[in-house]
Formats: C-alpha cells, sequence, structure tokens
C-alpha cells in the first residue's frame, strides 16, 4: 500500500474500486474531466456513451494500461501510483477483456490461459492446467483447448479471453466493449457468458451498448460524454426515463439503429 | 497433352512472348555447351599433374588445383600435421548450425550445447590438455571463416535484440544509448571497423595487454552486426499489435515475462527474412578480415594458388571452388529459413 494514500484504505475494505477527483489528459485533451466513481464488491456496472466520451480511457486506467495525472485510483485498497508493485497487485487482481480479443496467436487456447498463472501466480504446470480447463469447460469451449486463436471463431476468442482473465482469479473483471467487434450472430454467446459471471457474484465493470446485458445484471448504469459522468442510474429508469438531456439523446440514437 | 498446353500458355500466349522464347531458348542453345564443356566435359579432374592442366588450356577447367591445394584452402597455415583438428572444427561448428536449426533442440539445451560447441572448437584449434598447443596466428581457411560467421551471428543476435528493446524503451538514457550505438555504426563500413579493431584496440589498451587479432576481428564483427540485426528486430516488433502489449500488460506480466514470452516470440517470427539475410551477408563479410592479416576461408584459397607457381594459373579454378562453398552454406540458410517460416505459420493458419 502507498504511503500516499490520502483517505485510509484497508485490505477489507467493502469498496472494489474507489476513484476520487480523477482528471486526464492527452496532451492538451482533456480526456476524463473531474470522475468521482466507487463501486462496491460484487457490484455489477455497465458504462455507455458515445465513442471518444471516455469510457474505455477510464476503464483502462483502473489495471494502468492508462496513467491519470490527477485524483486517486484505488483497487482493493491499493492505490494506483507510479510505484510497480502496486501496479502488479493490482493487475493480478483485475482481468481485462479486450474488444479485439487480443489473444496470444503463437500459443494454444490452453498456453493463452496457463502463461499467467505459470509466470505471474508461480502455479505448477499441471495445477495451471487444471485450472485453465475448468475454466474453458465454463465458458463452453474446452474441447478446443489445443487450437490456435486463429482457428477459432470470434465469438470463441473472445470466450477464451474472457477463462484466460478468470485463470488469473481476479476479484474484478473489466469489459471493454468486448461484442463490438463481433459478428452479430456471436454476440449472444458472449453475452450469455457474461451473465453467468455477473449471477456468480464477480463485481464487474462493462463498457458496452448491449441494453439486454444492462437490464439482466447490472446494478448501476454510467453515462459518459465529454468525458464527463453525466448520468448514473438503474438500468431500468436510465433506459426508461433518463434524467440527462445528452442520455435522451444518446439513448434516441442507439435505439433508433 | 497437359504439356502442350501448359507450354502454350506459359511460353506462347502471344507472339511477343513466342518470339523472346524462341530468343532465350537459342542464347542458352548458345551458351550452355561452352559453359558446361568447359566446367566439366572437357576439365580435368582428379588428383592430375600441372601438365596435364596446361594440355588442357582454354578448353576445360583445371580441378586438380582443388585436389593438389585442398588442404591448404581449408585450413590454411594451420600446423600441417595437425590439420586434422581443423577439419573437426569444420564438423563441430557446422554440426552447431544444424543442431539450432531443428526446433527440437529449442530450449535451454540450446545454451548448454553451444557452450559445449564453443568450447570443443576452441580446444580443437587452439589445442592444450593433452593436444598441441596452436597459437591463433596459425589458424586459418574454414575454420576460422565459420568461427567469425556463426559466433558473430551467435553473440550478435541476442545483443541486437537489446539494443532493438532499448530503441523502443521508454527510459530515455537507454533509448537514447541505442539510438546512437545503432547510427553509429551503421554508418560506417564494415572494414574501417575491422581496421579500428586491428588499430585502435592496442592504443586504448594498457600496458601489456593484448588480444588476438582474431578475437579483436571477432568482436567488431560482433558489434557490427549486433546494429543491423537490431534493426531487423525492431521492424518485427513494431509490426506485433499494441493489443498484445496490452493484454500481456493486463495480465500482470513482468516487461522482460512479456517481452520473451508473448511480445518477441511473434516479432522474430516477423522478422525471419530481414534477420536470415544478416546471417547470409555476414558470413560472406567475413571475408573483409583478410585486410587485417587473418586467413580466413576465401584468403586461403587465393593464397594457396598464388604461393605455387606449378598452380597459380589455376586461381579462377580455386575461387569458383571457394564460392561453391560459399554458395552451401548461404543457400542452406536461405532454404531454412523458407521452411521455418512455413512451419511456424502452420498451426497459426485458420
Amino acid at each position: 500500500m502507498s504511503a500516499s494514500a490520502p483517505a485510509p484504505s484497508s485490505a477489507h475494505e467493502a469498496l472494489a474500486i474507489r476513484i476520487t477527483d480523477l482528471d486526464k489528459w492527452y496532451g492538451d485533451f482533456h480526456v476524463l474531466k473531474h470522475i468521482n466513481l466507487t463501486v462496491a464488491k460484487g457490484e455489477r456496472i455497465v458504462v455507455c456513451g458515445p465513442s471518444g466520451s471516455g469510457k474505455s480511457t477510464l476503464i483502462r486506467c483502473i489495471n494502468r494500461l492508462e496513467m491519470h495525472q490527477k485524483g486517486t485510483i484505488v483497487v482493493n485498497g491499493t492505490e494506483l501510483t507510479d510505484n510497480l508493485k502496486n501496479i502488479d497487485q493490482v493487475r493480478s487482481n483485475v482481468g481485462m477483456v479486450f474488444q479485439h480479443f487480443n489473444l496470444f496467436p503463437h500459443l494454444t487456447v490452453l498456453d493463452n490461459c496457463t502463461l499467467a498463472p505459470i509466470w505471474v501466480r508461480k502455479q505448477p504446470k499441471a495445477q495451471a492446467e487444471q485450472l485453465a480447463m475448468q475454466y474453458l469447460e465454463r465458458v463452453r469451449i474446452a474441447d478446443q483447448a489445443h487450437k490456435y486463436p486463429g482457428q477459432l471463431s470470434g465469438g470463441q476468442q473472445q470466450r477464451v479471453a474472457i477463462a484466460r482473465a478468470l485463470c488469473m482469479t481476479p476479484s474484478i473483471m473489466l469489459f471493454d466493449e468486448p461484442t463490438s467487434a463481433l459478428d452479430p450472430e456471436m454476440v449472444k454467446e458472449v453475452l450469455d457468458t457474461m451473465i453467468m459471471l455477473a449471477r456468480e457474484g464477480m463485481t464487474m465493470l462493462c463498457v458496452t451498448h448491449e441494453m439486454g446485458f444492462a437490464r439482466a445484471v447490472a446494478d448501476r448504469v454510467i453515462f459518459m460524454d465529454q468525458g464527463e459522468i453525466v448520468e448514473e442510474n438503474t438500468p431500468d429508469a436510465f433506459f426508461e426515463s433518463p434524467k440527462n438531456e445528452r442520455s435522451r439523446q444518446f439513448l434516441s440514437q442507439i435505439l433508433d439503429r | 497433352m497437359a504439356a502442350i498446353a501448359w507450354l502454350r500458355i506459359h511460353l506462347f500466349s502471344s507472339a511477343l512472348n513466342s518470339m523472346l522464347t524462341i530468343l532465350i531458348v537459342a542464347g542458352l542453345a548458345w551458351v550452355l555447351p561452352g559453359i558446361f564443356s568447359w566446367l566439366i566435359w572437357d576439365a580435368v579432374w582428379g588428383a592430375k599433374l600441372p601438365a596435364a592442366c596446361e594440355a588442357a588450356r582454354g578448353e576445360g577447367a583445371c580441378w586438380s588445383v582443388v585436389w593438389a591445394k585442398i588442404r591448404f584452402m581449408m585450413f590454411g597455415t594451420y600446423p600441417f600435421g595437425e590439420q586434422w583438428r581443423s577439419g573437426a572444427t569444420i564438423f563441430v561448428l557446422t554440426g552447431l548450425i544444424v543442431v539450432s536449426a531443428i526446433r527440437w533442440f529449442w530450449s535451454r539445451w540450446l545454451v548448454a550445447i553451444w557452450i559445449v560447441g564453443i568450447a570443443l572448437a576452441f580446444w580443437l584449434m587452439g589445442g592444450g590438455l593433452g593436444l598441441t598447443p596452436v597459437k591463433a596466428e596459425q589458424w586459418g581457411g574454414l575454420p576460422v571463416t565459420l568461427i567469425l560467421a556463426i559466433f558473430g551471428i551467435g553473440f550478435a543476435f541476442p545483443l541486437g535484440i537489446l539494443l532493438a528493446l532499448g530503441r523502443r524503451s521508454q527510459l530515455p538514457v537507454i533509448r537514447a544509448f541505442s539510438v546512437i550505438y545503432i547510427e553509429a555504426i551503421r554508418g560506417v563500413p564494415l572494414i574501417t571497423v575491422l581496421f579500428m579493431a586491428s588499430v585502435m584496440f592496442a592504443l586504448f589498451m594498457p600496458e601489456g595487454m593484448r588480444i588476438e587479432q582474431l578475437l579483436r576481428a571477432q568482436i567488431a564483427i560482433i558489434l557490427f552486426i549486433a546494429a543491423y540485426m537490431a534493426e531487423a528486430v525492431r521492424g518485427g516488433l513494431q509490426a506485433v499489435p499494441r493489443g498484445q502489449y496490452e493484454a500481456a500488460e493486463a495480465l500482470g506480466l513482468s516487461y522482460w515475462r512479456a517481452m520473451g514470452l508473448i511480445i518477441l516470440p511473434q516479432a522474430l517470427k516477423i522478422s525471419i527474412p530481414p534477420i536470415v539475410n544478416i546471417f547470409i551477408s555476414v558470413f560472406k563479410d567475413t571475408s573483409l578480415v583478410v585486410i587485417i592479416g587473418i586467413y580466413d576461408f576465401a584468403y586461403a584459397v587465393k593464397k594457396s594458388v598464388e604461393t605455387d607457381i606449378a598452380w597459380r594459373n589455376y586461381i579462377v579454378e580455386a575461387f569458383l571452388f571457394s564460392i561453391l562453398i560459399y554458395w552451401v552454406y548461404c543457400f542452406a540458410m536461405s532454404k531454412y529459413s523458407q521452411w521455418l517460416e512455413g512451419q511456424l505459420a502452420r498451426g497459426e493458419r485458420r
């Protein structure tokens, strides 16, 4: 834990993520403006908003794929600073699923899943493989374990990516538009996997526009526009009677499609 | 019938194409018989005396020069009675290349095999432990070429990877060092680096400390190739998508693990063609060490004929022989790299 953490942050606090007064710039461009967000353990949050609103940047700050310039981010009681040990600790507890899967093409599905447990968690190979098969089973793709990612469909690849993240037994999962690069007929298999995960009590932050998913599992919907959190609401209230003008506009656009 | 159809499509598809085909075939028919009769049919083969070659002069090549001079060509000025050791070194070093090429050996074992191979080669060449010592000044011929090329490649490869990573590093000092090193080395000819190594090392070294000429040339070659290798590897690094770096980071892999397990395996695969290109040119460029007085294979071949009045008219044949040896090694590398690319691409194809 960092000595510079301003607020008391103990390991057993009930918050999974606490973001306070977060600001981030790309050069002169102010991508994230004064973000405040807390996520309780076991909570499922859907983040949506038009493209360029900063929603991906926000969740990428949580495992420090992006650096923030102002404010604090505390994940499971560990503050994200330049301290590499803290970053490693956070990353090994936070799983991430990317829009473009980012599986390792030179490794088999099974090796994709066991790589981090073996090299980061120092698990014995046999144990890591057993665990990996268990998770591959859960995302219903165990029969493809010995294939290479390039031999799988997009939906299968994304399910492998989810299993790969789960193999590190994370306490928080981040999803960065997990279904936007998929062909329409494959969206459901990935969403079903995510819904299953949500039902098991995983803390989840999902950047997605899938309303069905949001309604099925989200505790809260966060709407972002131009780097700000514009609205926080329950899914039903957000989709039926959004409070904010910009939310309304955005919803009318995605519903028209 | 299939053959006729093939001919029609490929060689006689139009009037112009037919004309070109006939012209080229006629040209070959005019040139090739002369070349082949000089090279093969009218050539003097086997261990014959110079007089036999004299009789065939202008008609056929004199391959007897190779029979007469093979030991000097292959081993240079290495003590005559000990030349079996040079021969054994050629086998050990060629074996090292072959083993490194087999995927089955691609593990930690390869490092051990290399250490054993290097030790064996130097023991055989240098002597000691029961073998008569032979000073490096007396080494020569193909073993010297192989030593310079193989150790040049073997050490420059990891060094080049480090420089490539350094050039893309976030740390300004490391990045600046890598950039300056690569650009400085790439800006000068190998021949001047060899000269510097030969002359300048002595000036910088403390009194009494002398490094063998061969070792100086070796160090110069390693430092030189590393710069080119770095740029070839960097090309591969840039071709690996950003998402791969991010996925490795997100899983909590450290920088070196991410590079070693995720990024480099992909980057090096992409860089195989330029890397092998460098290997091949290094193999041939080792012949430049002649300017600092090292008896490599090409120089030994030249000297072997020049120093003997009886055979000095047959230097062309001697050079053709050395070309054949260089070609066999280089062509093997080239073919191997093509095979390897196919192998590595196999599993990942849909």
